[in-house]
């Protein structure tokens, strides 16, 4: 695969761009803090070796050695104990206000407006193409809502190994449904809305190309959007420990031109078999 | 008051009430360092087991591989089951049965009576049955690979539901809850002695930067450790009985619709067991923090820079640790507003740490610096774990940690966090209080080889980790070559592993040092390092009961070098 290599693997969603402006801007700085302390740490060790004849300097001057009192101790905060220190300690806490000046310019300008974009501003489903996706021990499922744009109601007492969401077929909306086995198809260029969910135990829905990462989480549905922008066929792997059987839980991603999308689409709808009747869930078990 | 609640060796102790069952802070502390160094040493075995199965999946174990039974390795290859169960188990081996028994029951125990000037803990007998809890618990965790189907399975973090389906689950809780129960009685008797029992004139102002960072340590087991007892009372509940705090509704397992499913909520353990974990990492850090304090101010032979500004940034970290915990859970399904919230304060907590490292590394300016064995781990601390720091930001950060979540980069940051951080600190508080648990010297040859090899061998562990994970590999895999984005990085894996197994003969040196030198060391002067604090007031080792006579404290903790006095330190308990 030529998707993955010794750094980060290649960008195919609108937003894979903005994080990995984060990571490259954050290892700079931390390559950079790294070593500038380095550098001082290195020279203070060769500088103030042990000398015969050479005593060690401190730093206070015939002064008696400062000590905290019980209240103060039981006072501290980390403004407080900024502050109240004398100049010289100030000084050699710049390395802090630097980092913290960094961080803070980091929050505002970069972490809270492109979490915000990703994670808490999700496309109106009216806009976006839906997609349902459950994770299970060991694959992923599936779920397209055909033609109508309806999904058809799940009903966990009904799933069975030829129908892995338990879809009730007895639900019009669930006629025209799709419903394909570790196999995610998605047009490029359209705003994807998956609805995230698991039947068993805790997923995660990770897919490296478009740098996004979800909990599948049973007993909740958790909105997920992705804006493809590189046809390609990608790999949806599942981030969380599942059980023994995890590293093989898998799946492709592929992302079609708009209408390779709708011929795979048509394709799977016309081999969807008929709705089986409507069965006694008892007797299936 | 403890005086009058235990002999004072007025009578001749049996061998099983000197050194099994016995209530001096002492003997406690070293059955602390040998059973936590044993479980250490188990839990780097079972990762070394792992490590085979990472670099070369699907190929037999060497030596050992059919030692164990077919089910946990056919054919000598480890089964995706039985590794898993190497995973929990070292995880929680490594943090609740190691390193933190390590830095708390070990060094803190034996170290903080001294220091304070104290005859013994305030509560010798519940010191006794802190020990007496912490083994049996950790021999039930042991024991739960010889239960049926193996023992955990669920990573150390043991989310729901998979923890409620997986076989071994139960053993697992019930010996957390007796090591919890363990832990709690330490951290009161700590803070009780460290509050009552000072030595006249040791005000908390001249208490040394490792009794602050034990008392913070105490503080935030004392209070983050009840909820996470409580959830592993549910979560047994929840096995045992088939409730459903944990387990909502409609779960379809393997085809089947489970039983136990009701209206609960799986996001609930991950909230209660990382308000215990997080706190939890800074009981990890924090008594080597205060070792490195002591070894540096001590070798540098100036006091420490900015004391006050360390102390005070140990407290800060203790407050703000209960307000991140949920930074390890911005992709749970939590709301991700809520993200924002534990965004700002984790990057609030950055602050003090890096006050302390600046604090550490200030105190090397103006001193005269001797490279001894202690020291050289005290200084390789600073860096190594500065690394472990800096690759929390990316981690730390909402937006980068939707990419990096779950990959091989978290392994490597909080790698370098606990062993190149921690567990280098505490190897090196080994070399520095030898002399006064033992009344020997330990090798210095052995030491300096032993330093050298485990530093380079852990670097060479976990650097080549944080590339993996910036190429996406995902942790956890039994089989990272199952998945295809893990394959052009896979080649770092045999790296690692073949570290890691020279990480493991460059203890051989250690372990041969400790042992030989307890009995056959060089025996050293009384005070070797020539140190201030109250420990090396007393003989080596003490007696029970500690000090001859109760010493009066007259300065703070780190008089090297004094102005106008021709000896380069004056000891806390020296009268003017």
């Amino acid at each position: 695969m030529n998707n993955y290599g010794w750094g980060l693997p290649i960008a195919a969603s609108t937003y894979a761009g903005k994080i990995d402006f984060g990571i490259w801007m954050i290892h700079v700085a931390m390559v950079l803090i790294f070593v500038l302390w380095g550098i001082f740490f290195t020279y203070l060790l060769i500088k103030y070796r042990k000398r015969p004849g050479v005593p060690a300097v401190r730093e206070d001057h015939e002064e008696p050695p400062v000590e905290i009192t019980a209240g103060d101790a039981a006072a501290t905060l980390p403004l407080a104990t900024l502050l109240s220190q004398n100049m010289d300690e100030l000084k050699s806490l710049t390395p802090d206000f630097i980092v913290m000046g960094f961080e803070i310019a980091l929050i505002v300008f970069y972490a809270l407006p492109a979490w915000n974009m990703i994670k808490i501003t999700m496309p109106d489903a009216k806009d976006a193409v839906v997609i349902h996706v459950v994770g299970e021990q060991f694959g992923w499922d599936i779920h397209y809502p055909g033609p109508d744009g309806k999904f058809g109601r799940r009903k966990p007492e009904l799933v069975h190994f030829n129908n892995p969401l338990g879809l009730d077929k007895t639900d019009p909306d669930a006629a025209d449904d799709v419903i394909v086995g570790n196999e995610l198809h998605m047009p490029v260029g359209k705003k994807i809305l998956i609805e995230l969910t698991s039947k068993d135990v805790i997923h995660d829905f990770f897919v490296p190309e478009f740098r996004i990462k979800q909990d599948a989480m049973p007993g909740m549905e958790i909105p997920v959007w992705i804006e493809p922008n590189r046809i390609g066929k990608y790999e949806l792997a599942c981030a969380q420990l599942c059980g023994f059987g995890h590293s093989l839980m898998r799946a492709d991603v592929y992302v079609d031109s708009p209408e390779d999308y709708q011929k795979w689409l048509a394709s799977r709808a016309a081999a969807t078999p008929a709705p089986p009747k409507p069965t006694n869930p008892a007797e299936d078990f | 008051m403890s005086q009058d609640s235990h002999g004072h060796g007025h009578h001749k102790l049996a061998f099983w009430e000197k050194y099994i069952f016995s209530v001096d802070h002492k003997v406690i502390g070293l059955q602390y360092l040998i059973t936590s160094f044993f479980f250490l040493l188990f839990g780097f075995g079972l990762m070394m087991l792992m490590r085979w199965q990472l670099a070369f999946p699907g190929h037999a174990i060497p030596f050992f591989g059919h030692l164990f039974s077919p089910d946990l390795a056919p054919n000598g290859v480890m089964s995706g089951e039985f590794y898993n169960s190497l995973g929990a188990m070292h995880g929680t081996i490594m943090v609740f049965l190691g390193v933190v028994p390590l830095g708390v029951g070990a060094y803190g125990n034996y170290l903080l009576p001294l220091q304070i000037g104290a005859p013994d803990m305030a509560f010798p007998r519940m010191n006794l049955m802190s020990y007496w809890l912490y083994l049996p618990g950790g021999i039930i965790m042991l024991s739960s690979f010889l239960m049926p189907g193996g023992a955990a399975q669920s990573g150390w973090t043991s989310y729901p539901p998979l923890s409620i389906i997986n076989p071994g689950q139960t053993v697992w809780l019930l010996s957390m809850v007796i090591l919890i129960t363990s832990s709690l009685l330490g951290s009161i008797n700590f803070l009780v002695t460290s509050i009552n029992m000072r030595a006249p004139g040791m005000t908390l102002g001249r208490l040394p930067a490792f009794c602050w960072a034990q008392i913070v340590t105490a503080i935030l087991l004392l209070l983050a450790f009840p909820p996470l007892e409580a959830a592993s009372v549910l979560q047994l509940m929840d096995r045992v009985f088939h409730t459903s705090f944990y387990m909502p509704a409609g779960l379809v397992i393997l085809g089947k619709t489970y039983a136990g499913s009701g209206g609960g909520q799986p996001l609930l353990w991950q909230h209660l067991f990382w308000f215990l974990a997080h706190p939890e990492v800074y009981v990890l850090v924090l008594p080597p923090m205060g070792i490195v304090s002591e070894i540096i101010a001590n070798n540098t032979r100036k006091p420490l820079h900015g004391y006050k500004t360390l102390v005070g940034s140990m407290v800060a970290i203790g407050i703000m640790s209960f307000l991140v915990w949920a930074h390890h859970m911005f992709l749970s399904g939590m709301s991700p507003v809520l993200g924002n919230f534990f965004l700002v304060t984790t990057m609030i907590i950055s602050v003090p740490s890096v006050a302390i490292l600046t604090c550490l590394i200030f105190s090397l300016k103006g001193g005269s610096i001797r490279y001894n064995v202690p020291m050289l781990f005290a200084l390789a601390f600073l860096p190594l774990f500065g690394i472990g720091g800096l690759t929390g930001l990316p981690l730390g950060l909402t937006v980068t940690d939707i990419y990096l979540h779950d990959t091989y980069y978290v392994i490597g940051h909080f790698h370098f966090v606990v062993v190149t951080g921690s567990i280098i600190a505490l190897l090196g508080g080994v070399y520095y209080w030898f002399p006064k648990w033992y009344g020997r010297k330990m090798n210095d040859t052995l030491g300096y080889i032993h330093f050298w090899g485990s530093v380079v061998s852990m670097f060479g562990i976990f650097f080549p980790m944080l590339i993996m994970g910036m190429a996406g590999a995902s942790r956890r895999l039994y089989d990272p070559t199952a998945q295809l984005h893990n394959l052009v990085v896979q080649p770092l894996n045999v790296v690692s592993t073949m570290f890691a197994y020279s990480l493991a003969l460059f203890q051989l040196p250690f372990i041969y040092n400790f042992f030989h030198s307890m009995w056959f060391g060089e025996i050293p002067p009384e005070n070797p390092w020539q140190a201030t604090t109250l420990e090396w007031a007393c003989p080596s080792p003490p007696p029970h009961g500690n000090f001859v006579k109760t010493p009066h404290v007259y300065r703070g903790p780190y008089e090297y070098t004094p102005h106008g006095r021709k000896e380069d330190f004056w000891p806390q308990n020296e009268p003017n």
